[in-house]
């Protein structure tokens, strides 16, 4: 099961996020607001980091099917 | 670059013939007998479709999938990937075990890894959201079996798609189809359905924004009343030779199992679909959803909870022919009431072609409605 860990903001932001947090935005608390940011921030970097699933190789070879299955 | 798989790595395991020495190692007593939709989920995992995952999961991931809607390791994942056996074994953590089928033709081998027991009640409440066994997913679920087997594959006998084959293509396959095309923007539409004028009409809203239309319908085990694969595969050819540009829009099917868990199961179609390469997934009205157990756009709302999911959802409202507008139209463009739209029931529609009736033009094109009809039983029983 997921577990859980404490990270530092300053305490003027920690006030910002629970007025935004106020405002009817679906969070339950700062912790669930700060979570969702990091995430969708976390994905970006990652997406970045990826190379292309498949050597020089595969690509003769799936290219090869693909134009006698009339795909290319 | 297509968008990146789901975890940021294409899980791909050895795929071989079933007299393949690589299949060997496992003792007497260590064999496991899967239906054909578990071996169907065997051959996903083996090419990708499921990335992250490398076989079936273990009860930690199972129990954040529950719970958190993610893998153990905080990826978005919605449905349980499963194993189902049962107590009556002496597998020992470690031990390779050959996958069967049911008429004992090898599937897999797989390293086990343990097994835990499930609650039916807690599965179906939180992966369908409902105990009513009258959704086919809970249904199956109180079916089967309480006891779950985890372990990693590490072969698996190459599937055969039969007259198939030839529209199946697998995820490295796909990625590279759409670089070739020179699309860098995918959407993808899930279907199980034949198309009617509405659906052209989503796809179609859809490609205006990206580079390419990925048309992806599900083949496999379905609910009685739904069209046959091949009828769904047929109509779709139809319909592409007909009105869709080849530069844009290509089709290849997926072998997967419906659940009809609505919003959960949008996700993982949005994720199987992020790993085919695409970047975009159509989300339209009660996508997944079987009866009334789901809210209309109930799988759009989810994705709310997924700013990391890696693939972007397209939303529309549901598409129509409008008689007062004379067009399509949708809930967002059109003032007109219920009585103006031109609608036809699952029953009404299957009792038309029944009768070797066709549905108007504004309904469904003419040379979709004409493959339907080339069938004797079109339509699940």
């Amino acid at each position: 099961m997921t577990k859980y860990t404490s990270v530092s903001i300053p305490l003027t932001l920690h006030k910002r996020l629970e007025k935004i947090i106020a405002k009817k935005t679906g969070f339950k608390s700062v912790s669930d607001y700060v979570t969702y940011v990091l995430r969708e921030v976390v994905a970006m970097h990652e997406l970045k980091d990826t190379p292309e699933p498949f050597t020089s190789t595969d690509l003769d070879e799936i290219k090869a099917r693909l134009q006698a299955l009339g795909y290319l | 670059m297509t968008n990146a798989p789901h975890g940021g790595k294409l899980v791909q395991i050895k795929q071989t013939a079933k007299d393949s020495p690589s299949l060997e190692g496992f003792k007497a007593n260590q064999k496991l007998e899967v239906s054909r939709e578990t071996a169907t989920v065997v051959a996903n995992i083996a090419n990708g479709i499921f990335s992250p995952l490398e076989g079936f999961m273990g009860e930690n991931d199972y129990l954040n999938v529950l719970e958190h809607m993610r893998l153990e390791n905080d990826l978005p994942w919605t449905i349980p990937i499963l194993l189902f056996g049962s107590h009556d074994h002496h597998f020992g953590a470690g031990d390779d075990l050959l996958l069967v089928d049911e008429a004992k033709n090898p599937v897999a081998l797989m390293e086990y890894e343990g097994d835990f027991n499930i609650s039916r009640q807690e599965y179906a409440s939180k992966v369908f959201g409902t105990e009513d066994k009258a959704h086919p997913g809970v249904a199956k679920v109180f079916a089967g079996n309480e006891r779950a087997i985890s372990g990693k594959l590490k072969a698996v006998v190459k599937p055969e798609h039969g007259e198939y084959a030839d529209y199946t293509l697998s995820p490295k396959e796909t990625r590279i189809l759409f670089s070739e095309k020179g699309w860098s923007t995918v959407v993808a539409f899930q279907t199980r359905n034949a198309p009617h004028i509405n659906h052209e009409y989503l796809q179609k809203s859809a490609l205006a924004l990206v580079d390419g239309l990925f048309i992806n319908p599900v083949l496999g085990k379905k609910k009685a009343g739904d069209f046959k694969d091949g009828v769904i595969l047929s109509t779709y050819r139809a319909i592409m030779a007909n009105y869709y540009p080849k530069s844009s829009v290509v089709m290849s099917v997926l072998h997967y199992e419906m659940q009809y868990a609505g919003p959960k199961e949008a996700i993982m179609h949005a994720i199987m679909r992020k790993n085919f390469g695409c970047t975009h997934i159509i989300i339209g009205r009660d996508h997944a959803g079987v009866g009334n157990f789901y809210g209309p756009y109930a799988a759009q709302e989810i994705f709310k909870e997924f700013p990391d999911i890696g693939i972007t959802p397209l939303f529309f409202k549901e598409f129509y022919y409008c008689k007062r507008c004379a067009g399509i139209a949708s809930e967002k463009t059109c003032p007109h009431g219920e009585e103006d739209k031109l609608s036809f029931s699952g029953t009404k529609l299957r009792k038309m072609f029944a009768d070797g009736e066709l549905p108007p033009k504004e309904f469904m094109r003419p040379e979709v409605s004409q493959a339907i009809l080339k069938f004797d039983k079109p339509f699940v029983e």
